[in-house]
């Protein structure tokens, strides 16, 4: 429990850390929020008044500590470009994003693990050779391009989707998975193709251990050693790379929603980027991060229930 | 061991929620009563934070949509011309100084209440800033007093005379009292449904509209930024109707209809007068000579565009020169002469910088036409393109005014030849490049203050002959506008305007 706790800390003060880093990357960069909202009635005069008006003209920590206390209690602020709140700018496009991120996630998982064993398994046979080739392709290919040939083929060709087609969860929850699965999938596969190789090494390298001696000689046959002894210590890195890949997921989708023209957090980010809206693209930001942090949390969490000697202090 | 197993177990609940609590679900039943078409149309950036009208700031793509949504009391046709919307007719005074205007009965709102003759006074004296002493619209900052002469007529009185005024009467009409950041309420073929940043705006057939209801029952606009995934759209069905594409990516829509037409705006390299080196004329005229637009158009866009010469497109019939487009005819050893009079050569050559908006195409590729064209002068021009995204490109180059030299389109919000010229007047805010121009001025002047049609045509070429003369800016084309739809889409008709007139598309099943 004292681990979890320590653990919960160090993610509070993550976020803290990210969210401050998030806030005075804006104050660096060039280009003024008042700039594109004045647009052709821009005087410096007015941008000082609209400014003064926005609290602008604060000092950064002043506002900083704003918006920290307004996040804490609910309140993410106004959009500088949408007359909007940016709770109301963001509605529906986090779901699509975290789905996105979780279904891509899951089928890392669903196509690594068992890929990763059979391979260690046939280690040196033809098909282990072929794979681990292929491998080699699979992990170059960036998540983008995948999603262009997948639009060609899938959606073109074989019609399977309609490419830029989209429908909420709550007009139909299958057709929005089903809208889901190809960029989870070109999001999916070059982070398959690292994690299949991580897990067949690590287990190959488990087999050289002198516990697996030791349980061959009480008679296991190969499949047995795998499973009851080689499994449970090669599955570790594993997990703690699981949770690394999701900041790459994450990533990947906001590229990939640009491909698939999903309505997700990533072109909502990219536009706020361009539009100097500093609440939402902060707003953004924090969430991607909590939910990157969030998942190591699990991972360690989960690290902890495989392998009970992990423990802090 | 069970704490352990328990906490695992409370994280797991917690992740589930996380992403079930997203998705409240609301079923929007159809109803379907209508039995009618709902047209998707792909647009290639989100509208403007303020969908307000009277807003002058508003970017071309949100006048385009909100075309559809708001009406003034005069609207444009697909020819150019005034046609009376929620005005029946009006009637001007010898002086050209006071305008009458006679409400058309029966005029509804989307709220559903009749248009009076309250409505367009409050509309026109806050487009007007009349209360605040700031108008809003800057074409209307000449309107001294609005008011209602009955229920039904409005006389707006105007400071200086202007024979242009019904132009600038397609501000929009709202209702009284009513605050367009509240609720967006118009008279329109269509009314305003919602929005989602970055996602759609929705909009619905009006079904009380006084003209002729529109054949759609919905139309919803997708942003999609992306030019690939517009094309992908558009061959997937999963959009009806594109606007504003490019010939490159055209010619990967061959099935489906294309309909050609034009941009009207006047796409340049648009030069800053105010610093060298592009403060020295010789200079400005050398890249002229040496810029063969014709093959900026052949090249950046497959040969589709129409070449002009100053600062004025087609679309505006009898205030276009055309000589003009021929002004500076190609000609490397001339452009040479002038370089080597202004002191630039192989060993001294001219360099500047062409800052571009990566987000247009259509100028980051005339960009490089330009720069390939330059390089070929015998190595005494070396121009370099600096990509920046839009805003930085708003705040530094067009309000900042801190640039050598920048690719991008000029367009007119009415069809006035002014709406393209007073850009230029020395003291304009709009006048990025910083031309000073005393005979421009006076021309410029002098076709405002004239009441006589013929005479203000000629000072208003005579304003696009001083831009040429001067070679204010290396002026390029119109460029071509490609609209394309699914083959049961018809009915879309050009304007010579940035806008999207969807009340006539039509959509069968």
């Amino acid at each position: 429990m004292r681990y979890v706790l320590k653990k919960t800390g160090v993610l509070l003060v993550t976020l803290l850390l990210i969210s401050l880093l998030a806030f005075l990357a804006f104050q660096i960069i060039p280009g003024d929020p008042t700039a594109k909202l004045l647009g052709n009635d821009y005087t410096p005069e007015r941008a000082a008044a609209l400014r003064h008006e926005m609290g602008l003209d604060r000092n950064v920590f002043v506002r900083y500590w704003d918006w920290l206390t307004g996040f804490v209690t609910g309140d993410m602020g106004a959009s500088y470009s949408y007359g909007m709140r940016v709770a109301e700018v963001m509605e529906g496009k986090g779901v699509v994003t975290a789905a996105l991120s979780l279904m891509a996630w899951l089928l890392v998982i669903a196509i690594s693990v068992p890929l990763g064993i059979a391979l260690a398994r046939w280690q040196g046979r033809r098909i282990d050779r072929v794979f681990v080739a292929m491998n080699q392709v699979f992990m170059a290919i960036p998540p983008f391009f995948l999603g262009i040939v997948f639009t060609y083929v899938f959606g073109l060709v074989l019609k399977l989707f309609v490419p830029g087609g989209f429908v909420r969860p709550q007009e139909s929850f299958w057709g929005f998975l089903g809208y889901l699965a190809f960029p989870a999938l070109a999001i999916a596969i070059p982070k398959a193709a690292m994690v299949t190789k991580l897990l067949r090494s690590s287990i190959l390298d488990q087999m050289d251990e002198d516990y697996v001696r030791t349980a061959y000689s009480r008679g296991n046959s190969r499949w047995g050693v795998l499973r009851g002894h080689v499994l449970r210590n090669a599955i570790l890195p594993v997990v703690t790379f699981l949770a690394m890949t999701l900041a790459d997921i994450v990533a990947g989708s906001i590229i990939v929603e640009q491909v698939f023209a999903l309505p997700g957090l990533g072109r909502l980010l990219l536009a706020s980027i361009g539009n100097r809206d500093y609440p939402v693209v902060q707003c953004i930001v924090v969430i991607i991060a909590a939910l990157v942090v969030f998942m190591n949390y699990l991972a360690d969490v989960v690290t902890q229930t495989i392998d009970p000697r992990i423990r802090l202090g | 061991m069970t704490k352990r197993i328990l906490t695992l177990a409370l994280t797991l609940v917690m992740t589930a929620a996380l992403f079930i609590g997203g998705g409240q679900s609301a079923w929007a039943a159809e109803n379907g009563s209508t039995g009618d078409a709902e047209l998707i149309v792909g647009i290639a950036a989100d509208l403007d934070s303020s969908l307000d009208p009277h807003v002058s700031s508003s970017s071309a793509g949100t006048r385009e949509v909100l075309f559809n949504i708001y009406e003034g009391l005069l609207k444009p046709d697909t020819e150019g011309n005034l046609v009376p919307a929620v005005a029946e007719d009006y009637t001007v005074s010898e002086a050209a100084d006071q305008y009458t205007f006679t409400l058309r009965e029966g005029v509804r709102f989307h709220d559903g209440s009749e248009v009076t003759a309250g409505d367009v006074v409050y509309s026109l004296t806050r487009a007007a800033g009349l209360d605040t002493g700031e108008p809003l619209m800057a074409t209307l900052a000449n309107v001294a007093g609005v008011e209602a002469a009955d229920d039904k007529t409005v006389v707006v009185t105007l400071s200086t005379p202007d024979v242009e005024f019904p132009a600038y009467m397609t501000a929009a009409i709202i209702p009284e009292g009513s605050d367009p950041a509240d609720g967006i309420v118009g008279t329109g073929p269509f009314r305003y449904v919602s929005r989602s940043p970055q996602e759609n705006i929705v909009m619905e057939r009006f079904e009380d509209y006084w003209g002729e209801k529109a054949r759609c029952a919905k139309v919803t606009f997708r942003v999609i930024e992306d030019g690939q995934t517009m094309v992908m759209s558009l061959r997937s069905g999963a959009i009806d109707l594109a606007a504003h594409l490019e010939a490159s990516q055209v010619a990967e829509l061959a099935d489906l209809t294309v309909l050609e037409g034009s941009m009207n705006l006047v796409q340049a390299v648009y030069l800053n007068n105010a610093q060298p080196p592009f403060d020295e004329p010789l200079v400005r005229q050398a890249l002229c000579y040496g810029v063969d637009k014709q093959m900026v158009i052949d090249l950046a866009g497959d040969g589709h565009g129409f070449a002009v010469g100053s600062s004025m497109y087609p679309a505006f019939g009898k205030y276009f020169d055309a000589e003009l487009t021929d002004f500076y005819q190609p000609d490397a050893q001339k452009a040479l002469e002038l370089l080597a009079q202004a002191g630039y050569d192989a060993a001294h050559p001219l360099a500047f910088t062409i800052t571009v908006p990566s987000n247009y195409t259509p100028h980051v590729d005339a960009a490089q036409v330009v720069v390939n064209l330059l390089d070929q002068l015998g190595g005494a021009v070396k121009a370099e393109i600096q990509q920046v995204e839009w805003a930085t490109w708003y705040s530094d180059v067009y309000q900042g005014r801190q640039f050598e030299a920048t690719v991008c389109g000029m367009d007119a919000s009415t069809l006035t030849a002014s709406a393209m010229l007073s850009r230029f007047v020395s003291d304009s805010p709009k006048n990025f490049i910083g031309f000073v121009n005393a005979d421009y001025d006076a021309a410029y002047a002098a076709a405002l203050a004239t009441e006589d049609d013929a005479e203000q045509v000629a000072r208003f070429r005579d304003c696009q002959s001083i831009l040429a003369q001067q070679a204010a800016n290396v002026y390029i084309q119109d460029l071509a506008d490609f609209v394309v739809m699914q083959p049961n889409v018809t009915g879309y008709r050009f304007y010579p305007l940035y806008v999207m007139d969807l009340g006539c598309v039509e959509k069968t099943a």
